[in-house]
Formats: C-alpha cells, sequence, structure tokens
C-alpha cells in the first residue's frame, strides 16, 4: 500500500498575525513559516501505519510557491520516502488544489490519502472533502483514531455530539484532528538524510487544470478590538461587577 | 436568485442552530427553501415548515440518511439543487463534513464560515483564527456557503406553514458504513448556544478538578467548556473544546479558568460579551481580552467564588 500525505505551509500558529495596512492581505514578510499543525499529524500518522509494515511508501505533496517545499522536506525528514512539489504562485483556493491532488492521485494511485482537517491560515476546512468528491471516494473527516484493516479504514471521527466511528473502503481519504497522535520531531542526522531524498518539481499549469481564482478577496480588515478591562482584587468585587455592572448573574 | 438550506437536525428535532442560520440565509435572499434529509423525521420537516422565513420544504426520508453520511447527503442534495443560486448549512461538523463534498461536485468554490451576508454575493468570514475578518466576492453562477450560527440571531420558529413536499432518495453509498455514534448526554444548555459558558484549561490539573467547575455551572445554568490542553490532557471529553479547531460561543458570559488563551482558544470565545478571566499568571494573554480579570490560585477563587454566587438573593439562569 501507498500513502499520499497533503501538506500545506502557513504562518507559524504561535505567530500574532497582523493585517497589512492596505487591506490586501496580512504580514507574510519577515514572519515565520511552519507546516500546517494537522499536516503535521496526517504525517504522523502515515509513518506510523508505514512503521507497522502495512504500507510501502509515503509520498509528501505540497502545492504552492517554491519556499513550500519546505514542507515537504520537514515530512521526508519525519519519515516519508519522498516528495512532490506542485508549483504555484499567487493565492489559490481549495477547489483548485483539490483538482491538483486529483491529477496527482490519477499519477501515484495512493491507496490512501491523509491531510489535515483545516489549514490555520484561510480555516476553510474544504480540500480533503473535496478531492473525496472528485475521485468519488469515502471520506473521514476529523479523525482520531484510524485502524487499518484488510480493505478498509476504521475511524473515530471527532463531531460536536461527541464522537463518531465509520469504516471506510479503501481507496479512502482521511483529514486529521490534532488528537490523532503527537507528531515526532525530526532529529538532526534525519534532515540531513532528508536532503538526498527525491523530491519532484511539478508546475500546476503543466497539469491542465483550471485553478484561476473564484473568490475575489475585496479587503482584509481588523476585527473590531474588545476595550480593555479591568483586573478586580478579590471573588467578591468580581461577583459584585457580574451582578451589578454587567448584569451577567 | 432563491436559496436552498440544508436542515441539521438528529431525526427528531432540528438542531438549534438551524434556526440561526436560516436568518442568514434569507439574508442572502427571501426565496428560502428548506432540505429536510433523514430518516423517519416527519417532525423535523413539519417544525421547519412553520419557521415564518421558510418558504418551502423539501422532504427526502429513506434509511440510507439515518446517520448523515456526506456520501449519501452529497447525491441527494445534488439532485435538488437545480433551481437554486445558493446552497447553504452552518459551519459546524455537519456542515463542514458536507458542503466541499456537493461544492465540488457543482465546480464551485465554496464560501466558509461566513460571519455576515453584505450582499448576494459578498460575505465576510473570519481567517488565522479570527485575527482577520476578509471580505470576500464569490463569482460562481451557483455559490456553496457555510454559515457561524453563532453571528446571527435565531429565526422566530412558529407561525409560519410553507408547503412540505416530499422528493425522492438518490443513490445510496457503499463506500462508507456508520458503525457508532458516542454522544455525551448531559442535563446542561448546550455549548453552542448557552448564555454562560464556564471553561476550564490546563490549569485545572485533572479531570476531578473540574468538579469545582461543575459546581459553578450548576449555580449558573451554564454550558462547560474546556481548552484544547484541557482534553488533550484527557480531563474532559472532545464535545467541550472551544476554539479555532473545536466550537465557537458567543454566551453573554464567558468565564475562562486556568485558560492561558492562546490564539487558537481566543479563536473560539473572544466575542462572547463579557468575559471573566481566571489565572494565576498575571501576564497570560487571556487578560488581553477579559472585561474582568482576577488574577488567583483558581483552587481558592473557584469555592470562593461558588460561596459568593450563594450569598446573592438571585441569579439570571
Amino acid at each position: 500500500m501507498k500513502i499520499l500525505v497533503a501538506v500545506k505551509r502557513v504562518i507559524d500558529y504561535n505567530v500574532q498575525v497582523r493585517v497589512k495596512e492596505d487591506g490586501t492581505g496580512v504580514v507574510t514578510e519577515n514572519v515565520k513559516m511552519s507546516t500546517n499543525p494537522p499536516d503535521d499529524n496526517a504525517i504522523e500518522e502515515a509513518v506510523k501505519i508505514k512503521e507497522s509494515g502495512k504500507v510501502k511508501e509515503v509520498i509528501a505533496v505540497t502545492v504552492g510557491e517554491d519556499k513550500a517545499q519546505e514542507t515537504v522536506r520537514k515530512a521526508l525528514a519525519v519519515g516519508a520516502d519522498r516528495g512532490i512539489h506542485v508549483k504555484v504562485d499567487g493565492i489559490i483556493e481549495p477547489l483548485a488544489v483539490s483538482k491538483i491532488l486529483q491529477k496527482i492521485v490519477d499519477k501515484e494511485k495512493p491507496d490512501l490519502i491523509f491531510m489535515g482537517k483545516q489549514a490555520i491560515d484561510d480555516d476553510c476546512n474544504q480540500t480533503g472533502q473535496m478531492l473525496a468528491a472528485l475521485l468519488n471516494y469515502p471520506q473521514a473527516t476529523f479523525a482520531s483514531k484510524v485502524e487499518v484493516k484488510e480493505k478498509s479504514l476504521e475511524v473515530i471521527r471527532e463531531v460536536d455530539e461527541g464522537l463518531e466511528t465509520i469504516e471506510v473502503n479503501i481507496p479512502a481519504i482521511v483529514t486529521c484532528d490534532l488528537r490523532l497522535n503527537e507528531p515526532r520531531y525530526a532529529s538532526l542526522p534525519n534532515i540531513m538524510k532528508a536532503k538526498k531524498k527525491p523530491l519532484e518539481q511539478i508546475n500546476a499549469s503543466d497539469l491542465g487544470v483550471d485553478i484561476k481564482p473564484r473568490i475575489e478577496q475585496i479587503k482584509v480588515e481588523e476585527p473590531p478590538k474588545r476595550k480593555a478591562g479591568i483586573k478586580v482584587a478579590s471573588v467578591a468585587e468580581l461577583v459584585q461587577k457580574l451582578k451589578n455592572e454587567a448584569k451577567v448573574i | 436568485m432563491s436559496v436552498l438550506l440544508i436542515a441539521e437536525h438528529n431525526n427528531k428535532e432540528i438542531k438549534p442552530f438551524t434556526l440561526n442560520t436560516i436568518t442568514a440565509a434569507s439574508q442572502i435572499d427571501q426565496d428560502l427553501h428548506v432540505l429536510v434529509i433523514g430518516h423517519s423525521c416527519e417532525a423535523v420537516a413539519k417544525s421547519i415548515s412553520e419557521v415564518p422565513n421558510v418558504k418551502k420544504v423539501i422532504h427526502l426520508d429513506d434509511a440510507i440518511y439515518e446517520n448523515y453520511l456526506a456520501e449519501n447527503f452529497t447525491p441527494a442534495v445534488i439532485k435538488n439543487s437545480e433551481n437554486y443560486s445558493h446552497i447553504v448549512c452552518s459551519a459546524n461538523t455537519f456542515g463542514k463534513n458536507l458542503m466541499p463534498r456537493i461544492a465540488a461536485l457543482l465546480d464551485t468554490s465554496q464560501v466558509s464560515d461566513i460571519i455576515k451576508v453584505i450582499s448576494a454575493d459578498t460575505f465576510l468570514r473570519p481567517i488565522y483564527a479570527g485575527n482577520a475578518f476578509a471580505t470576500v466576492k464569490s463569482t460562481d453562477t451557483k455559490k456553496c456557503i457555510t454559515i457561524r450560527p453563532t453571528s446571527f440571531d435565531p429565526a422566530p420558529s412558529s407561525g409560519g406553514s410553507a408547503e412540505i413536499v416530499k422528493a425522492e432518495k438518490a443513490e445510496a453509498t457503499t463506500l462508507t458504513k456508520f458503525i457508532k455514534r458516542e454522544e455525551v448526554k448531559s442535563d446542561r444548555p448546550e455549548l453552542g448556544t448557552a448564555r454562560v459558558v464556564i471553561s476550564g484549561g490546563r490549569g485545572m490539573g485533572s479531570g476531578d478538578n473540574f468538579k469545582l467547575i461543575t459546581a459553578i455551572a450548576d449555580k449558573l445554568n451554564a454550558a462547560i467548556g474546556a481548552s484544547r490542553a484541557a482534553v488533550d490532557a484527557g480531563y474532559i471529553t472532545n464535545d467541550h473544546q472551544v476554539g479555532q479547531t473545536g466550537k465557537v460561543v458567543v454566551p453573554d458570559l464567558y468565564i475562562a479558568v486556568g485558560i492561558s488563551g492562546a490564539i487558537q482558544h481566543l479563536a473560539g470565545m473572544k466575542e462572547s460579551k463579557i468575559i471573566v478571566a481566571i489565572n494565576k499568571d498575571g501576564e497570560a494573554p487571556i487578560f488581553s481580552v477579559a472585561d474582568y480579570g482576577l488574577e488567583a490560585d483558581l483552587f481558592e477563587a473557584l469555592p470562593q467564588f461558588l460561596e459568593e454566587l450563594n450569598k446573592l438573593n438571585t441569579i439570571q439562569k
């Protein structure tokens, strides 16, 4: 079996994002970038399944500008076998990413496709489900546990009501929740070794898919600021304020 | 133009958030039809037909729809989508799972998690965990949109009498099998719609210590929330998680206890009307969004809090 894992380069989750003054987006210059956090869980799960002997190869793929390769290199450093970078400049929407990934799936024919459930930059939560639709594959979204069976996966999903268990036939798409596993760190020797692993580069324009944005971003602005609050000295004062000033209890 | 809304329900009742989503949908266009897909869910179709904003209810009823599998719902929605300019549903795990599958097959670039309808094609949505708001315009002829329910008021639920039309089921999937759902039953108000929410974080130290929070929640008729750290640590189940990848809550009063206030948590609660933070670290980022901050050890503060509440003659429920 073969697993394809899709990873995305995003602003690091610890960075306080700042909106550009001209309203065209957020500041990305000189800002720390990392792999989208749940994509790390997707890689970890794929590598764990490989280590269990059920899978022969793990391929990491990313869609983005040149620097997006860093996320593939990181995936290679924690255990993926080879990488694919589909180069594209500018904004790319989840629908376009899923069309690109469909082309990669047609070529690589993986049995399983893993990715994070949501990217923490655009917060769209779409790509996995869209790819599943285009391929007519089953989708196991928001996965917090994955068990590989002979011809299927049993997946526990985190839903608003609690937990849901489903069984999906292979080939399948799994979108990973942060609680799926604990992603490992890349060791220095493995980072060095990853530099020698194969990383294929493909131009999105050579794949023959329509990736033009369909959504115009008119402006990006800061959300309204909360007015500064106060510190209270005691619990008694807190309860009095909530009762008499805020009138919420 | 007309809008098709996919109702979220549990086959017995509509989920309260469906009413908030109805408000947003009718701001897009008054000609709002609701698709009720489920199993033995006549009561749901009937109650939606009584919502005054709804002009028509389309009801698909079959055993294959009992567990809301996206693989079964998608062909059913697409079969009924032809006459609509907008297909919408709520942006919780139900809609997040379902809508992109529909959008991709309609070749539409979905607009996720809108918090404001600016016009029929232009919407406001949060990005970067709510640290920026983007105004976006969809250029697709058929638009697929998910709606953040807490950003809209619930629509009135009675007084209407829309016609209910039965529709044929679509093809059934053989790819996915539902096995089970572990729902956490609780007598408390639902986290997403509660007037008061009290949440615990890593500072709680153990699942057992959440009883300090439970006691106050009982007193205030509050829902119980948690930070991701508390859920990861196993103190409490995932359905309590508030944040970027959990639930978004907008209560009148949000009390954050032992929560440092990571960006990801703030994304789920910073629109609350009044925020209280109780934390022993005076530098914790949670204080930057709190209306009332109490720098104190929660193990002393929570019992005192309960005691002070007990002294009050009346408490709003």
